[in-house]
């Protein structure tokens, strides 16, 4: 018999019992939706981080403020200012390892533009920041040195800033104000998106460093002196993690004079081995979604093996006719595996399509980021067919095992 | 002297249940001729059903030798087996056991699936065999549509669509009233006259007459076996 003909008896007999066959299709169609959806949903979640990863720049470390003991009494990250806009500098010269080390001040506040304005924060920082963070200016330029050294009137601005303050038009040469200070706009920096606590990293000024200490920070407490909030490192690539951080350790210790025993009064952090970890985590976790929808799509096949025992119990006499005008038991056989590869398809390619809907959907309406992968999408459906002829093999052999006599005799 | 269609030699079967053996069958020895028309009558349980399920290739039998057109059929594989039901054998039920939901026409060109039988000749064979039975405006019909005289027809042309040598019937009759049983004795009776051979069971001894030699059975064994002068169903209705 050939496999045209051998479907078309497949076909008929999923017809006549049309709402059961429905019914047992559901269990496939709802597991491979569920595995395409949480596949979709993990690598969403996976490539977010990612995104952070590359938007942060690779190879970070960054360095805060740490406590300063004075007196017994120890004060938390940041209370007091310990490092230095030269602690910036000594690092970038003496450290082989380090490509760039940018100091920053950061402060808030609202840039005015005629009768429009905006509140965002500011960074006060060197030219080093936007190679530090691979961050690339696409319109204007980016700071010379003559302003970093002398407290130019000039802005860098993001594109949440732009657009909020000058929509369509071109922000370069526009002057803003930040706290009643004119700066000129010198460029507009390319879009990063979030950062992994999910802030608008395009909601952002940048101005010298110096012009925001002398100029635009006011009364704050870097206002005088060469304090810096942090400092921002990168490491060069290739270059060993750890021993850039344990050089810049003691290079920082030794500039801030602390004698062995005393605790640091900085805090170095490495922000890549973070997000590393959270992406570690991450994987993990669509690992755990993926396999706890496999479960459905497994129970799914159980459904499948279930109805397919009724159908050839419920067939019996059907099999035994078929049997005594010449069906082969490899005819029986096949015919059974047919009907159970069947279902689980016509489920399985019901599933993508509500999968990769459902996709779409909790992308549009959760706004979580989803990413639908053609391999998801091939294995769901390899694997809806595998379960069809794993679970419709034992009630198809069944069936083809059956003697003619006893199947035509049953009742 | 030819070779029988039919020789059977000591045919025996037992069914066991257990720890007790039920004898259906003790020891049946005959031959059938290519062309006889013969109706097999007993008593209920005297095994009739048993022997036409041994001649129709559907069941083993416990012990004997069973010879169909000279060839030993329990040596048969059941690939083999199946293969001598699709080709040569043409089964009639008492129930009919058509497939539910399923046309006439796709119901009688059954075993011309299980014997690759090309889409394009089985219908027509098929729609012939139908037409031949006088059914040719029922083509589409589902068995539920139809009358039990009708679904038996679609049976008979069923059991007749693959050219077969052999035509086992079990009762087919014995679901019908009477001007519908000559009906369908009148069919087998044409059947047999174009030359296939005919095995019929019936518990009604107006319907034997029809045949051309009549065997009783009783406790599983042949206790007559007589020819007859066969009534003509044609001409009875
Ligand atoms: N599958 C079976 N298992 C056990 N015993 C069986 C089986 N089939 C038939 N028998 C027994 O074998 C004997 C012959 O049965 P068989 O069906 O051949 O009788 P029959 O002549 O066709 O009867 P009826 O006229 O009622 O159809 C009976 O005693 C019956 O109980
Ligand atoms: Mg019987």
């Amino acid at each position: 018999m050939n496999f045209a003909a051998t479907l078309r008896i497949a076909l008929l007999a999923l017809r006549i019992n049309k709402l059961r066959s429905a019914l047992t299709m559901l269990g496939i169609i709802i597991g491979v939706a569920a595995v395409i959806v949480m596949i979709a949903v993990g690598n969403g979640a996976q490539a977010r981080v990612e995104d952070q990863i590359r938007s942060l720049g690779s190879n970070i470390i960054m360095v805060l403020s740490g406590s300063m003991t004075s007196g017994g009494a120890r004060g938390g990250s940041g209370s007091q200012p310990t490092i230095t806009e030269d602690d910036a500098y000594a690092l970038n010269r003496e450290i082989d390892e380090i490509q760039a080390a940018a100091p920053s001040l950061r402060g808030s506040g609202q840039v005015v533009l005629g009768n429009t304005n905006w509140s965002t924060v500011f960074y006060g920082t060197s030219p080093e920041y936007l190679l530090v963070r691979d961050w690339p200016v696409i319109e204007g330029r980016g700071f010379e040195q003559a302003e970093i050294n002398g407290a130019g009137k000039v802005a860098l601005i993001g594109q949440t800033v732009a657009l909020n303050l000058f929509g369509e038009t071109n922000p370069v040469d526009q002057v803003v104000r930040i706290n009643k200070v004119p700066l000129t706009i010198i460029g507009v920096l390319d879009r990063k998106g979030q950062n992994m606590m999910g802030q608008d990293q395009d909601d952002i000024v940048l101005m010298p460093i110096s012009t925001a200490r002398k100029r635009v920070l006011g009364s704050s407490r870097f206002a005088a002196g060469r304090n810096v909030g942090s400092i921002m490192v990168k490491v060069k690539d290739g270059a060993d993690m750890a021993a850039a951080e344990a050089r810049m350790r003691e290079l920082l210790r030794q500039r801030h004079r602390l004698q062995t025993g005393q605790d640091d009064d900085f805090y170095v952090r490495n922000l890549s081995e973070i997000l590393q970890a959270q992406e570690a985590s991450s994987k993990v976790m669509s690992l755990l979604l993926a396999a706890v929808a496999s479960v459905s799509l497994l129970v799914g096949g159980i459904g499948i093996m279930n109805i397919m025992l009724v159908s050839v119990t419920e067939r019996t006499r059907e099999i035994g006719l078929r049997m005594a005008v010449g069906a082969r038991a490899r005819d029986i056989l096949t015919q059974f595996l047919v009907e159970a590869v069947t279902l689980s398809l016509i489920g399985g390619a019901i599933g993508i399509l509500l999968g990769v809907g459902g996709a779409m959907a909790i992308a549009e309406l959760a706004n979580w980021r989803t990413e639908l992968s053609g391999s998801s999408i091939v294995l769901a459906a390899g694997f809806a067919g595998a379960i069809g002829i794993f679970f419709g093999y034992y009630p198809a052999r069944k069936a083809s095992r059956l003697l003619p006599i006893e199947a035509l005799r049953y009742e | 002297m030819s070779e029988p269609l039919i020789r059977v030699e000591g045919l025996t079967k037992d069914y066991v249940m257990g720890s007790n053996v039920v004898p259906a069958l003790r020891g049946v020895t005959l031959d059938i001729a290519a062309g006889e028309f013969v109706a097999v009558m007993g008593p209920s349980g005297s095994g009739k059903s048993t022997f036409m399920n041994l001649l129709g290739c559907l069941d083993h039998p416990s012990a004997g030798s069973y010879w169909f057109g000279g060839q030993e059929v329990s040596a048969l594989s059941g690939d083999e087996l199946a293969a001598v039901r699709n080709r040569k054998l043409g089964f009639v039920f008492q129930h009919f056991n058509l497939l539910a939901r399923t046309s006439a026409l796709d119901n009688v060109a059954l075993p011309l699936l299980y014997g690759n039988v090309p889409a394009s000749e089985r219908y027509p064979r098929a729609e012939r065999r139908l037409s031949q039975i006088g059914l040719a405006d029922r083509i589409d019909h589902h068995p539920a549509q139809l009358s039990g005289g009708q679904q038996q027809r679609v049976a008979i042309a069923r059991a007749l669509v693959n050219d077969p040598q052999l035509v086992l019937a079990d009762e087919p009759t014995g679901a019908l009233d009477s001007r519908t049983s000559v009906e369908i004795m009148a069919l087998l009776q044409q059947l047999n006259r174009e030359g296939i051979t005919i095995v019929l069971v019936t518990h009604e001894h107006d319907i034997a007459n029809f045949a051309g030699r009549i065997i009783s059975f009783r406790d599983g064994k042949v206790v007559e076996d007589r020819a007859n002068e066969a009534k003509d169903a044609a001409a009875a209705l």
